[in-house]
């Protein structure tokens, strides 16, 4: 028995592993019933085809290294049409590649995966680790394309969401992301692996919308796919219908985490990663007696508005502090979602940079004694 | 073949139907090409080599952008639209998921060899099983008639209003030549044209059974025109199509 298969016995029956987030990745999209994944290489998520190149031969699923992330975008969207589970990864100037076949996925509600591990930007920047390409994730294409993007903050979630990311992707046909990052990539840490059906959770199949049974304009209509369109109307009403289902889709989809104590003078809004910094100097600090709150989009698009407005609503007097390894751009969606809300908000940026609970716990401290001289 | 037309009456559109392969869609003839436009001859010789191969439930056909995007409903058998010089990677993608399919990627010269050249090329060189048709016009059309990576030295464009000029624009792509000289054993390489019908039907033959037999790549560049860029007369766009044209680019089978 080779090496991944008796893995794979171990993932069957559920088990306890330690692993790099890439591997988790690998892993999750093997129970997934993923078919196929066309790739190029950046840092850092190599790890996720180097695996999967690895699995694929023994469990009869596909692997493509393509030219370019372009190439790698479109190839998925050609396996997803003739009936496949598609799913690609990247990072960086590739997500920017990238953003070209999604855009026709969004187009043309084609569905696929893609794992996106954030490095540091602009340009070809850092390798390693940032949360700056949550905007591009969200909303890297032209016009208003509709997508799904899960924020993980750790190895199990990635395990979690990527098995929920095929699902959401086949189920509703947008293109789904899993935003994760350098360090969620790189570092080992532990994981319970399982197959989704011993959750009971059923994976949905993939159906073709071209090659179909049958011989065309005999048996079946030809399907004819497209993403021009002649006139103004036309392309208005086919982004209209989805909008409009992508509306109706949101509240199903979306998630968040918040632990928010009645009367928190001080509310900390972060998201992947970063969130786990915050949950830390959160639990210490009301170790201390302070009472801050803590709030987590996990789907950063669809944006938990409401949840966020009624947590923040329900606590009028409270600060808000935003943390991201970004220059504002989790801050530009929050303060976009609570528009018309007076709470001020402070923020903690670090570009590219890691932040620590200890530093947030520092930013929360300066919070509470300026709310102190103020009411002084 | 030669039909008697009897023009005035609806006679016509019988002799027409007798003539249009049966893979073609007739709810959407005529079709949406220009007048003198080389793209439904050549769309026209693989709608009958599907014919004759009888493959219409299992060809998947891509169209790129440009002009090329006017066929996305041309046929009979299941088609998809993609972008600009992304159809190869696209019928790549289908392929490689189910390689029981037969996928044709048909886009112009500017879908092929400038912005989707590494599709092309990267295709060529893994000898994808794939068949990928491009017509060759020596210019953007659909986009109002500029230079193409195969316009002629001197000819007029709306980029190159003075003419092609070598030292700043380079060559024409010879198309064909280089993918010929990148693919693996088995794949097939060709330049027809639509001035011969036949012979153009006979290279799109073999590119579909080099691909139906797992053999290699399959090229074939079908030199085309567009009376409406270049601005010509029936009798011009005849002569710049079968006598200008040719002199650069041969026409033949340039790897089997």
């Amino acid at each position: 028995m080779t090496e991944e298969r008796s893995l794979y016995q171990v993932l069957e029956k559920g088990a306890r592993m330690f692993m790099t987030g890439n591997e988790v990745v690998a892993w999750a999209a093997l129970a997934a019933n993923a078919d196929f994944l066309y790739g190029y290489p950046i840092t850092p998520q190599n790890e996720i085809m180097h695996y999967w190149a690895k699995l694929a031969p023994e469990f009869g699923r596909g692997f493509l290294q393509t030219e370019d992330e372009m190439s790698a975008g479109f190839a998925m969207l050609g396996g997803a049409m003739v009936g496949k589970k598609t799913f690609s990864a990247t990072a960086g100037p590739g997500n920017i590649l990238m953003q070209e076949p999604i855009s026709m996925a969004e187009m043309m509600r084609l569905p696929g995966v893609w794992i996106i591990q954030q490095r540091g930007g602009p340009s070809t920047a850092t390798v390693i680790y940032s949360q700056q390409e949550l905007r591009l994730t969200c909303f890297g294409g032209n016009g208003e394309g509709a997508r799904v993007v899960y924020s993980t903050s750790s190895h199990q979630e990635l395990f979690d969401y990527t098995i929920k990311g095929f699902n959401t992707a086949w189920q509703y046909r947008f293109p789904t992301f899993i935003l994760g990052d350098g360090y969620q990539a790189k570092m080992r840490e532990p994981v319970t692996v399982y197959r989704p059906e011993a959750r009971g959770v059923t994976m949905i199949s993939p159906q073709p919308l071209l090659g179909k049974a049958g011989i065309p304009a005999v048996d079946r209509d030809p399907v004819h796919l497209r993403n021009t369109f002649n006139i103004e109307e036309e392309l208005y009403e086919v982004l209209i219908s989805h909008l409009h289902d992508y509306a109706v889709m949101a509240p199903k989809v979306m998630e968040w985490e918040e632990d928010i104590p009645p009367a928190a003078k001080v509310i900390v809004i972060s998201h992947g990663i970063v969130s786990r910094a915050a949950r830390s100097s959160v639990t210490a600090l009301r170790e201390t007696g302070e009472n801050p709150g803590y709030f987590r989009p996990i789907t950063v698009r669809p944006f938990p508005a409401k949840a966020l407005r009624e947590a923040v609503q329900k606590n009028p007097e409270s600060i808000l502090l935003v943390a991201e390894s970004a220059y504002g751009q989790l801050l530009a969606m929050v303060k976009e979602n609570l528009y018309g809300l007076t709470n001020p908000i402070h923020s903690l940026l670090k570009p590219g940079v890691a932040i620590t609970g200890e530093e947030i716990t520092a930013q929360i401290r300066y919070i509470l004694n300026q709310r102190m001289g103020v009411l002084r | 073949m030669t039909e008697t037309r009897n023009e005035g009456n609806c006679q016509t559109e019988t002799v027409e139907n007798r003539n249009m392969p049966a893979s073609w869609r007739k709810e959407t003839k005529p079709h949406k090409f220009c007048p003198g436009c080389g793209h439904g001859i050549a769309l026209k010789a693989l709608g009958d080599v599907v014919d004759e191969l009888g493959i219409i439930d299992r060809l998947i056909y891509g169209c790129d952008i440009g002009c090329s995007l006017l066929s996305w409903d041309f046929f009979n058998f299941d088609s998809i639209q993609t972008h600009h010089g992304r159809t190869i990677p696209v019928m790549v993608g289908a392929k490689r998921a189910r390689p029981d399919l037969i996928t044709v990627a048909y886009m112009g010269d500017g879908g092929g060899y400038a912005i989707g050249a590494q599709h092309l090329v990267n295709a060529a060189t893994r000898g994808e099983r794939i068949t990928a048709i491009l017509a060759n016009n020596t210019v953007y059309a659909m986009t109002g008639g500029q230079m193409a990576p195969t316009t002629l030295p001197g000819q007029e464009t709306g980029t190159t209003p003075y003419g092609r000029e070598i030292s700043q624009a380079g060559r024409p792509t010879l198309g064909p030549e280089l993918v010929a000289s990148i693919v693996p054993e088995g794949s097939f390489v060709a330049r027809g044209t639509v001035a011969q019908y036949s012979g153009l039907k006979k290279l799109i033959k073999t590119a579909l059974m080099t691909q139906m037999e797992g053999k290699g790549f399959s090229f074939v560049e079908v030199l085309s025109s567009c009376p409406t860029n270049w601005r010509t007369t029936a009798r011009e766009t005849w002569n710049f199509l079968e006598d200008e044209m040719t002199k650069y680019f041969r026409t033949g089978v340039l790897y089997q």
